[in-house]
């Protein structure tokens, strides 16, 4: 039950951190003219295709203690960043990213761009046109973000097992307990874990679907097919 | 209302340009003064009205130019001055609207006071809601109101912010004639106090007629007339801006001869060998012209008519006929050239107009208008 917790813990400071970085990433996704956007987008999608152990290796070694995140770390507080819960956060945020962030482009793009040239036009700054058009018109959208962010980070395994290795009750998260259980042919452990989170995961789809299908609009437009 | 407000004629000389620089595709090349009271815009769609009122809102930026407000300058190309579209105290009518559906009429109507004072802001709200009779649907949502009532509360959003100009785009072109009619009188007492200009762009030309006062009538991003309606719409020298205006026969022709004194000259129409007698222009004898005549000054006769004043008595026969509406289009062969003809459904009845039943046609010399392209 440890690892469960550990999960819940590691989703909620993941949500929570995606929802303060997407949200302005994703405005700046959904409404910039910039040329060199497409290049930014391909960044950010990157976790959906990539093998889990690509990026969970690439960060490893930047984490390490001669890695430039590692070093940065190591100076900033004194101790490294791998194998630490720390370095999970860090390691899940960037995985779950696109988890995050487009279902809030989608939500952003979706609302009628007359809207906010109305809302210059009547003097507001684009800090309340956020505030008080877009942010409440995307509402389905943030609600899908946090919960897609919150499920794939509890879900995730392969980045977590090259990042944070296995600690338990630092590192050891509900998927590699399980995978622990199968390595030891601890079926009934391993399966009372993969219920909980089959379950969870199901709900938790069942509920983005819902929400999409109430608002009548995908706010999921973006989704590519994995 | 909350003060009277003056504001100076809406100056701008603008140039938009799209494309590369070997290669610039001039989207807009316009010089306008629109003073205060209502402007009509009028033009064919794509002619460039709608990138004009974004220039002038700032939600476009021009290549060059100078746009201003009085002595207000907004947009200044060559002085690096382009206020945003927060400080122009520009308000923008869009023709879907955007009044914003999460909030209540009295919320879209505030939004634009966010600066004003707690109390003065209820205040204003409360007066500009009056104003365009829509006190009683302040806490409805949009989604909620008719289309005449959003209507009403696009503009007081919009005018309560008290704004130097108006812009509207083509606000009223999805509500019947009646309702039309009732908010701009609305709009027009309102404008009577707060003398601001006002730009209506539109392509209908009842919408022309019905507010008449000063029109900008433009074409490929070019002004190619301004003044009275009657004079830029009634006169048109383009062709585009012809069939835009309704005038549904184009004629091409070829001068025969011009009689100076009675300031008139005959044509003959193209392929055919019908002359009829049009307003003199510039033009000698050979001369290639078009002229453009309203379907509704084509006037029908049934017997070959005398006594009239009318110069051009055509004899043809009705090739077809058209129900639109409440009109009858008639289109009429005179000896190969076909003219179009609008009647009412009580003189095709009394009439007992069908087709192949042989009529005279009867055009005033000064209903033929000549057009270039």
């Amino acid at each position: 039950m440890e690892a469960l917790f550990l999960s819940v813990r590691l989703a909620l400071c993941v949500s929570a951190i995606l929802f303060a970085i997407g949200m302005p990433l994703a405005y700046w996704l959904a409404y910039s003219r910039w040329r060199g956007k497409f290049l930014v987008e391909s960044v950010v999608a990157l976790p959906l295709v990539l093998p889990p152990t690509v990026l969970g290796f690439y960060l490893l070694v930047a984490m390490g203690p001669r890695g430039p995140l590692g070093k940065l770390w190591q100076a900033l507080f004194g101790h490294g960043l791998a194998f630490t819960f720390t370095g999970l956060i860090v390691a899940s945020v960037l995985y779950s990213l696109p988890f995050a962030v487009q279902p809030l482009v989608a939500s952003f793009e979706g609302v009628d761009r007359k809207l906010l040239d109305a809302s210059a036009v009547l003097g507001a700054s684009a800090l309340r046109t956020f505030r008080r058009v877009v942010f409440p018109m995307s509402i389905p959208g943030v609600l899908t973000a946090l919960v897609l962010s919150f499920a794939h980070t509890l879900g995730e395994f392969g980045v977590v097992l090259m990042v944070g290795g296995n600690l338990p009750g630092i590192t050891r998260t509900v998927s590699i307990d399980i995978y622990d259980h199968v390595q030891s042919l601890e079926y009934a452990d391993a399966n009372r874990m993969a219920v909980i989170l089959l379950v969870f995961s199901f709900a938790v789809l069942s509920v983005v679907y819902g929400v999409n299908r109430r608002v009548g609009r995908r706010v999921w437009a973006t989704w590519p097919a994995r | 209302m909350a003060g009277e407000v003056e504001s100076g004629a809406l100056t701008a000389l603008i140039r938009v340009q799209r494309g590369g620089a070997s290669q610039p595709v001039f989207v807009l090349d316009i010089s306008v003064a629109v003073p205060s009271g209502i402007t009509i815009l009028f033009g064919p769609s794509g002619s460039g009205k709608s990138t004009l009122l974004d220039c002038v809102a700032g939600l476009l930026r021009p290549t060059v130019g100078r746009i201003a407000v009085g002595d207000r300058v907004l947009f200044d190309s060559s002085g690096g001055v382009n206020l945003p579209p927060q400080q122009r105290r520009v308000a923008y009518v869009f023709q879907s609207l955007a009044l914003f559906p999460r909030m209540s009429v009295e919320e879209n109507v505030a939004y634009g006071l966010a600066d004003t004072p707690e109390a003065r802001r209820g205040e204003r709200v409360d007066l500009i809601l009056a104003a365009f009779r829509v006190a009683h649907l302040r806490s409805r949502k949009p989604g909620e109101i008719s289309g005449g009532e959003q209507q009403r509360v696009a503009l007081a959003r919009s005018l309560v912010t008290l704004p130097q100009v108006l812009l509207l785009d083509e606000p009223l072109s999805r509500l019947d004639a009646e309702l039309k009619a009732s908010i701009v009188e609305d709009l027009r007492a309102w404008n009577q106090t707060q003398r601001i200009p006002i730009l209506y762009v539109t392509h209908s030309r009842d919408e022309v007629d019905a507010l008449a006062q000063r029109v900008i009538a433009i074409e490929h991003g070019r002004v190619i007339g301004q003044g009275h309606p009657r004079e830029v719409l009634d006169a048109p020298r383009r062709t585009r801006l012809a069939l835009a205006a309704g005038f549904e026969n184009l004629l091409d022709a070829t001068v025969v001869s011009l009689r100076e004194a009675d300031g008139v000259m005959s044509a003959r129409l193209a392929e055919t060998a019908v002359e009829i007698e049009v307003p003199l222009s510039y033009a000698t004898p050979g001369d290639r012209v078009r002229i453009a005549v309203r379907a509704g000054d084509i006037m029908l006769a049934t017997q070959h008519p005398s006594g009239l004043s009318a110069r051009n008595v055509l004899e043809g026969q009705i090739e077809s006929m058209e129900h639109r509406g409440t009109l009858i289009a008639v289109h009429v062969n005179c000896r190969s050239a076909v003219l179009m003809s609008h009647v009412t459904p009580g003189a095709l009845r009394s009439l007992e107009l069908s087709t192949g039943k042989t009529v005279w046609v009867v055009l005033k010399t000064h209903s033929c208008h000549l057009v270039s392209d």
